[in-house]
C-alpha cells in the first residue's frame, strides 16, 4: 500500500478554507460508499432473520435435521435441500478439483507461452457463460445423452455401490454434481493458477539442480509449497458451488427426497427456493421456511468464502504481487 | 529424495504426469466448446428478425419473439449501472487513496464476502425488502406489492457494488503515487488530485471493471426470478415487472414447447454473443494498454 500511495493520511493535513471542506466532504463521501459493504451484509442477513422468524420459532432446531418437506401437511423440514447442496457440490469438486489443478499446473509449468493466453482466455470464458445457458444445454443436451450412454454403463461397471444402483433418471444429483464441475472448473483453475505462479522461482531450480524431473519438480518443490493456497482455491469453489442456483435448478429433477442413489433426483437449498418462492403467499409459514433456506445457504456460503478468503489472503501475505 | 537408479521408471511417470496435465488442460475446455456449439447450432436457425421485434405470443401459439425481454434487460442493466457504479466507484477510491489502515482490510474483505453471496439470495432479501410487502412512506404507497422493475434494476445494482469496487480499487492503485505527489505539490487540492488525475489515469481501468460486472449481471437469472418478474408485454413504467432475456430463457427451457424452446436456444445465442462480446471485447482493450506502456 504505502509503496503505491506514498501519501499517508495521517502525514497530510488538508489546508483551512475551501480545499479542506471539500476534502472533508469527499473522503467522507468516499467513506460512506466503502462502509455500504457493511450495510448490505447486515441488510442480508437482517432479512433474511426478520423473513424466517416465524419458521425459527415454529420448528426451531428441529427445522434442520427434519426431513419431512411437505407444504400442503404444513411439513418443513431442510435435510433433504442440506443433502442435495452437500453431495452435488461434492460430485462437482470430486469431478473439478483434479481437472483444475493439473490444467493450472499446464498453464503455468509445462505450456508453451503462444498457447498459454488463448487457453487462460478461453477458461475465462467459460467462467463468463450465464448459468442459465449453461442449464439449458445441461437440460437439453448434456443430461439426456449421459441418461442413454453414460449412466447405464455406469451402473453396469459400479453397480454393486449403493450410490450407483436403482431406476436411472437422466436429471439427477449426479447430473447435478457434473454441471456444477462444468461451473466450478474455471474459478478453481484460474485462482490455482495465480497461486502457483507465486511460487518463487528458486524453489524449482533447487529441485532441478538435484536431478528431479519436472514432475518431481513440481511434486516436491511446487506442490508441497503452494498446499495451503490450493487448498483456498478449492474452498472458494466450494463457495461457488454451494450456492449456485439456475443451472442446477434445471437438471437436479427437482424432488425433495433423500435417496442414496445418485441416479435419484433431488433438490438443492438454492433450487428449492427458486422453484417455489414465487409461488409462496406472504404471511404464511411456508414463506418463512423459504427465507429459513435463504439463511441456512447465507450461512454455509459465509462461513465457507471467509475460510477461503483468510487463507488465501495468509497464503498471499508474504509473498503478495510485488507492484513497481 | 528420489531413487537415482529408476531413471526409466522415473522418466515415465514424468510423461504420464504431463500427459495427463495437458489432458486435463484440454477436458476443462470441452464444455465451453460443446455449450458454444450447441447453442450456435440450435440459436442460429431459430433467429429470425420477428425473435427482435415481436412480442412473445401467447401460450401455445407459434411465433413471436422477445423484443419487449431484450429491452427490458438494457433496463435492468442502466438501473444497476444508476445504483452499482457510483458506490462502487466511490468505494474503491476510497480503498486505494484512504488507505492503509485496518477498516480498509475489513472493507476489503467484507467485499469479497459479498462476491460469494450466492445470487439466489440477493434475490431472496430484495424480494422480501421490495417485492413481498408494499412499500409506504408517510402514507403514501410508493411502490405495490409485487415484481418490479426497479426491484429486479436494484438486485442486480447491489450485486455489482462489490465487483466494481474491487476492480477500482485494483486500477486506481496502479497509478504510480508521483502523479498524486505532483498535482499536490502544485497546490491542487486532494479530491481534485484523485478526481482528475488518479481516477483519470485509471479511467480506462475503471470502465473495464465496470463493463465486466455488467457483463456478469446481465446473465444473472436467480436474484430476478422474483424481484423484476414476468412481462409479456412492454413495460410502462418502472413499478411494473419488466422481462429479462435470462429470465425468458429459464422460463421457455423449463415450458412443454417446442417452440418456446426454440426461442429460448435464440435468445441463449444472444445472451450469450453479448455477454462474450463485452468480455472479448475488454481484454483486447487491455491488452493494447499493456503493450503501449512496454
Amino acid at each position: 500500500m504505502s509503496e503505491t500511495a506514498p501519501i499517508r493520511p495521517g502525514s497530510w493535513r488538508p489546508k483551512r478554507g475551501g480545499a479542506a471542506v471539500g476534502d472533508h466532504v469527499f473522503k467522507w463521501l468516499t467513506l460512506v460508499m466503502a462502509l455500504a459493504v457493511f450495510a448490505l451484509i447486515g441488510a442480508i442477513g437482517w432479512q433474511l432473520a426478520v423473513g424466517s422468524r416465524e419458521a425459527m420459532s415454529r420448528f426451531g432446531w428441529h427445522f434442520l435435521v427434519s426431513t419431512d418437506w411437505d407444504p400442503r401437511r404444513q411439513e418443513f423440514g431442510a435435510l433433504p435441500f442440506i443433502y442435495g447442496t452437500l453431495v452435488s457440490s461434492a460430485i462437482a469438486l470430486l469431478i473439478a478439483v483434479p481437472i483444475s489443478i493439473a490444467a493450472a499446473l499446464f498453464l503455468t509449468e509445462l505450456a508453451p507461452p503462444w498457447l498459454r493466453q488463448p487457453v487462460i482466455t478461453l477458461i475465462e470464458l467459460l467462467a463468463a457463460v450465464p448459468s442459465v445457458i449453461l442449464g439449458f444445454w445441461g437440460l437439453s443436451v448434456m443430461a439426456p445423452w449421459l441418461g442413454q450412454h453414460v449412466y447405464p454403463h455406469l451402473q453396469a461397471a459400479l453397480g454393486f455401490l449403493p450410490i450407483f444402483r436403482g431406476a436411472i433418471s437422466p436429471y439427477c444429483t449426479l447430473s447435478a454434481g457434473l454441471i456444477l464441475a462444468i461451473m466450478v472448473i474455471p474459478i478453481v483453475t484460474s485462482v490455482s493458477r495465480e497461486i502457483l505462479r507465486s511460487v518463487p522461482g528458486l524453489q524449482r531450480e533447487a529441485a532441478y539442480a538435484l536431478g528431479a524431473t519436472r514432475w518431481e519438480v513440481t511434486r516436491i518443490a511446487v506442490l508441497s509449497y503452494a498446499k495451503r493456497g490450493l487448498f483456498g482455491a478449492v474452498i472458494l469453489g466450494l463457495g461457488r458451488a454451494l450456492g449456485e442456483t439456475m443451472a442446477v435448478t434445471m437438471v437436479i429433477g427437482n424432488s425433495a427426497q433423500i435417496v442414496a442413489s445418485l441416479f435419484g433426483s433431488g433438490q438443492t437449498l438454492s433450487s428449492e427456493i427458486a422453484n417455489e418462492f414465487g409461488e409462496a403467499l406472504p404471511g404464511t409459514v411456508f414463506l418463512s421456511t423459504l427465507f429459513e433456506l435463504g439463511l441456512v445457504l447465507l450461512g454455509v456460503t459465509l462461513v465457507v468464502n471467509a475460510l477461503a478468503q483468510l487463507v488465501l489472503k495468509t497464503f498471499a501475505g508474504p509473498t503478495a504481487k510485488q507492484r513497481p | 529424495m528420489f531413487e537415482v537408479k529408476n531413471h526409466r521408471w522415473r522418466k515415465v511417470k514424468n510423461g504420464v504426469m504431463e500427459s495427463l496435465a495437458l489432458g486435463a488442460a484440454g477436458l476443462a475446455l470441452v464444455p465451453l466448446a460443446l455449450v458454444f456449439y450447441h447453442v450456435v447450432k440450435a440459436g442460429v436457425s431459430s433467429l429470425n428478425w420477428a425473435f427482435f421485434t415481436q412480442l412473445p405470443k401467447p401460450t401455445g401459439e407459434v411465433g413471436g419473439g422477445m423484443a419487449n425481454a431484450i429491452v427490458g434487460t438494457f433496463i435492468l442493466l442502466g438501473e444497476a449501472a444508476a445504483i452499482g457504479v457510483p458506490v462502487g466507484v466511490l468505494g474503491g477510491v476510497y480503498l486505494s487513496e484512504y488507505g492503509a489502515t485496518r477498516l480498509n482490510w475489513w472493507i476489503r474483505f467484507g467485499a469479497d464476502i459479498l462476491n460469494g453471496v450466492p445470487s439466489i439470495v440477493w434475490g431472496v432479501v430484495v424480494a422480501g425488502l421490495l417485492v413481498v410487502h408494499r412499500i409506504t412512506l408517510f402514507g403514501h404507497v410508493l411502490l405495490r406489492r409485487g415484481n418490479s422493475a426497479l426491484a429486479g434494476g436494484l438486485v442486480l445494482g447491489l450485486m455489482m457494488i462489490p465487483l466494481v469496487m474491487r476492480t477500482t480499487e485494483e486500477v486506481l492503485r496502479l497509478v504510480p503515487g508521483g502523479y498524486r505527489e505532483a498535482a499536490l505539490a502544485l497546490g491542487v487540492a486532494r479530491w481534485r488530485t484523485t478526481l482528475q488525475i488518479v481516477v483519470r489515469t485509471a479511467l480506462k481501468g475503471i470502465v473495464t471493471g465496470v463493463l465486466l460486472a455488467l457483463a456478469r449481471v446481465a446473465g444473472e437469472t436467480a436474484p430476478l426470478l422474483f424481484t423484476s418478474g414476468v412481462n409479456l408485454y412492454w413495460m410502462r413504467n418502472l413499478t411494473q415487472p419488466v422481462a429479462a432475456l435470462p429470465v425468458q430463457i429459464f422460463s421457455y427451457a423449463i415450458a412443454p414447447y417446442a417452440d418456446w424452446h426454440r426461442q429460448a436456444w435464440a435468445a441463449a445465442l444472444v445472451l450469450l454473443v453479448f455477454v462474450l462480446l463485452i468480455n472479448v471485447g475488454v481484454r483486447v482493450l487491455t491488452r493494447d494498454r499493456f503493450q503501449q506502456n512496454r
